[in-house]
């Protein structure tokens, strides 16, 4: 069971998402962001599973996937990673943009993920940092092909109280 | 859920413009915790109240505070509604890497079967 915990600055406009999972290591954690192929099984909001159609997993590098959406529509996204301190820390660059991984300006802006990988004393965990550099883009970010997402999300809303509780 | 801005973007604009300057920040933090006026605000800093009455002009602008004239005092309280639409986003996103975290952790379970 991930025990998920978060801290939000609504001023600095800054979400910091922790899980922590029992008896894994940091290592297996970091196979979820290193793999291709399982990246691309949590990635996707559910609806939109995500194919990731390059993942050069270095620096720099720059992977590029889509999300495929129930009528068949494809929105292409790109990362950039800056950082790569195996198995510590990531930082990437995600954005939206088209099939080759190009920025698309009439997309939301980039964001920035920082993500830190820690061993805990039952297991591992990570942090996800995610910097936006306006409200808008955040809106923007929110709105862009996350809304099925978002309402499957709701539905497991008592489940994550439940975790929530475990968590001091 | 789709959620939309009720802000346009000049507003949004002059929110960040407004939360750029740590002195602006740290006055809003002291009117979030409690209602206070430009003259109590003002003890705070090393600055002349001319420069404070302008940083509050500022997030006065922004939507950030508003300011009531109370006898010779000018009461500066949060507006919390700009705030409110800040955190309402962050609650969304942070359901996205909810649900992303339960996807990784069915990963990782049938790693373990």
């Amino acid at each position: 069971m991930a025990h998920i915990s978060s801290v939000k600055d609504t001023e600095a406009l800054t979400l910091t998402v922790t899980a922590e999972f029992d008896g894994q290591t940091v290592e297996r954690l970091w196979r979820l962001w290193a793999d291709r192929e399982q990246l691309q099984r949590w990635w996707g909001p559910p609806g939109w599973p995500a194919t990731f159609t390059r993942h050069d997993f270095d620096v720099p590098g720059t992977s590029i996937y889509f999300m495929q959406g129930p009528e068949g529509d494809r929105h292409y996204g790109w990362w950039r990673f800056h950082e790569i301190a195996m198995p510590e820390r990531l930082r990437i660059e995600d954005g939206f943009g088209d099939a080759e991984g190009n920025p698309d300006p009439e997309m939301p802006e980039s964001g920035e993920m920082i993500v830190d990988f820690e061993p805990t004393d039952a297991g591992a965990r990570f942090s996800i940092r995610s910097v936006f550099s306006s409200l808008e883009q955040l809106d923007a970010l929110i709105e862009m092909g996350q809304e099925e997402g978002m309402k499957l999300a709701l539905g497991q809303v008592d489940e994550i109280l439940a975790e929530d509780a475990q968590v001091r | 859920m789709v959620v939309r801005s009720e802000l346009t973007d000049a507003e949004v604009d002059a929110i960040f413009q407004a939360l750029a300057d740590a002195t602006r920040r740290d006055i809003l933090a002291r009117v979030i915790e409690r209602e206070q006026s430009v003259s109590a605000i003002a003890e705070r800093y090393t600055m002349s109240f001319a420069a404070v009455q302008k940083h509050v002009a500022v997030l006065e602008r922004a939507l950030l505070v508003t300011k009531e004239r109370r006898g010779r005092e000018q009461i500066v309280h949060a507006h919390p509604q700009s705030i409110e639409h800040a955190r309402r986003l962050l609650d969304d996103y942070e359901r996205l890497w909810r649900s992303r975290i339960h996807r990784m952790q069915d990963i990782l379970d049938e790693g373990n079967a």
